[in-house]
């Protein structure tokens, strides 16, 4: 099963102030056994929200607003994709996860399965599971 | 909350099985004992964790659970009777703190790769071998690889049973084997991963969500594998060519379960993530080949030109063929050169293809190989010899033992009947 990890930003984060020179060892650690393990597909930690844009939409009206934004704790601070056999797998693995968040500064750790092909099928009526059929036939591409 | 707690411990346990076992086979020089100790750790933590809660370090907590029942067990063995010293020495007084647990961890990586040598011995039949590796360094159940592989759990567990007995009877030494032994002895183990890989990645009966689990789990030890060697490219080819494959397991299977052929893929539905990585992989691994590229390594590369490929019609099949060709001189088979055969076809035209297919059919290997006359038939529709495609169809149809598969050459064969001569060129030839 897949997952996505969304780790959140902090006020550190959102200041651009850098990380301890420790932790990039402590993280690296980290990362170093998910891989080791066979679990990481990829990683990515993001610049603070004033570095990026959001596109607002609003039926059909769309509004470019750039940052920064201003619930930080809800923001996405970086995040992990991974394959583990289970939810919980996953949760043990990110109990092990090395950052603390600022002093008096409580942050959480997301954990969302992906979607998968054999999610969709589920709860597809077979009608739509034909239109799917049609829609993969006439966009083969020869 | 019990049952909470109870699926947290079986994920700690399938995280820390495999350096557990490994790390107590160093202490007995015996896996099947190894693999019991493991398993009292795992029953005192069922026993404790529940009230007193999972500890903080987990793996240190089981490793230390099941040392002390190693010393136990050496004590009660008066053979071992001089090794009481030696694990002595090693036993910590208490649970270490992390501090140690670091210290501790330089061997594992080790001991992990030596488990890996042990379980895919030569000495054992290729079915304990995988039922093993799943078992020790996958951290499956035997109810789970019993369902895998579609047979009774009884079976696996004999089959398991029977495995360590063979492994204590030979003496097989916990070691990873070195000079010229180590290329046979890594080629039986990629051979165990990429087996697993493939049950669980061409069959189509059965329960078909069990089936992409194999292949995750495939990957998974694959992973392990090419960062415990590093440095041999065919572990990272045999990595890069499952990632690439796993990457069209979405696009591979119609809405009923039915198979469709890689010409038929929606590449749309091909995991670009899988793709990437799996390049990636390539290019790393022909970099450590360095011009002399092993059969995994190439297989991948062969992959890669149709990962590349944003529609079928850009294939490079000139590259493929010539790929192919190198593949038949590193690992000569009548399939590759089947294989090579379809790759002409698609580069020079259907009798480039059919020229070379005509001489494999003498072959012994591939007289009931299904996938000749479909291949043949294919190339002789291409080049409008309708009648004779549609008797190859139905004989290979004839020859499948994959009832989906039938149903497609059945399908073709009846559409030779009808003797169009419009036939799409495609590669209907071999599912994707």
């Amino acid at each position: 099963m897949r997952f996505m990890v969304i780790t959140k930003a902090t006020t550190e984060s959102e200041a651009s102030i850098p990380p301890a020179t420790e932790v990039f060892d402590t993280m690296g650690a980290f990362i170093q056994e998910l891989m080791d393990a066979g679990v990481l597909l990829a990683a990515e930690g993001l610049h603070p929200s004033s570095r990026g844009a959001r596109i607002v939409i609003d039926g059909d009206r769309k509004t470019v607003v750039d940052g920064p934004f201003a619930e930080t704790k809800e923001l996405i601070g970086g995040f992990f994709l991974v394959e583990t056999k289970s939810l919980e797998e996953c949760v043990e693995w990110f109990k092990r996860y090395p950052l603390r968040p600022p002093a008096g500064e409580p942050s959480n750790i997301e954990i969302r399965p992906v979607i998968g092909p054999e999610d969709f099928s589920e709860t597809m009526t077979d009608e739509q599971r034909q239109a799917v059929a049609e829609r993969d036939k006439s966009s083969r591409f020869t | 909350m019990a049952t909470d707690i109870h699926r947290t411990i079986d994920a700690v346990w399938r995280m820390e099985a495999p350096r557990l076992v490994a790390g107590l086979t160093r202490l007995v020089r015996d896996v099947g004992v190894a693999e019991e100790l493991a398993q009292d750790a795992l029953v005192a933590a069922l026993e404790q964790w529940p009230s007193d809660g999972v500890p903080n370090n987990p793996g240190a907590w089981l490793m230390t659970t099941a040392k002390r029942r190693a010393v136990d067990h050496i004590r009660r063995a008066e053979t071992y009777r001089r090794k009481i010293e030696e694990v002595g020495r090693e036993l910590p007084e208490s649970v270490p703190d992390i501090g140690t647990t670091v210290a501790e961890d330089d061997g594992i990586g080790d001991d992990l790769l030596r488990l890996v040598f042990v379980a895919c011995h030569p000495v054992l039949s290729t079915e304990a071998r995988t039922a093993l590796t799943l078992r020790l360094l996958g951290g499956l159940t035997t109810g789970e690889i019993a369902r895998a592989f579609l047979v009774p759990e009884s079976t696996v567990a004999q089959r398991i049973v029977r495995a360590k007995k063979t492994l204590a009877a030979a003496r097989v030494p916990f070691e990873v084997p070195r000079g010229d032994e180590l290329a046979d002895r890594l080629a039986s183990v990629l051979e165990v991963v990429y087996l697993i890989f493939n049950e669980g990645y061409s069959a189509t009966s059965g329960d078909d969500w069990m089936r992409p689990a194999l292949c995750e789990d495939a990957l998974r030890l694959g992973r392990v594998l090419a960062r415990l060697v590093p440095r041999e490219p065919e572990a990272h080819g045999l990595i890069a060519l499952m990632e690439i494959q796993a990457s069209r397991t979405g696009a591979r299977t119609g809405p009923d379960g039915e198979p469709i052929l890689l010409a038929d893929q929606n590449r749309a539905r091909w995991d670009r993530l899988l793709i990437r990585r799996g390049l990636a992989a390539l290019e790393h691994a022909e970099a450590l080949a360095g011009g002399r590229p092993g059969p995994y390594v190439l297989q991948a590369a062969i992959a890669a030109c149709h990962a590349r490929a944003g529609r079928f019609a850009d294939t490079d099949w000139q590259l493929m063929a010539r790929l192919y060709e190198r593949l038949a001189t590193v690992a000569p088979s009548p399939v590759v050169e089947l294989n090579r055969a379809v790759a002409l076809s698609r580069a020079y035209g259907p009798a480039a293809g059919l020229e070379l297919v005509d001489q494999l059919l003498a072959v012994p290997a591939l007289r009931d190989y299904h996938l000749l006359p479909s291949v043949r038939g294919d190339l002789l529709a291409r080049l409008d010899r309708h009648a004779e495609a549609r008797a190859e169809f139905t004989r290979a149809a004839s020859l499948t033992r994959n009832e989906r598969e039938r149903g497609l050459l059945l399908a073709r064969a009846e559409l030779s009947r009808e003797s169009r001569p419009a036939d799409p060129p495609r590669d209907r030839s071999r599912p994707g």
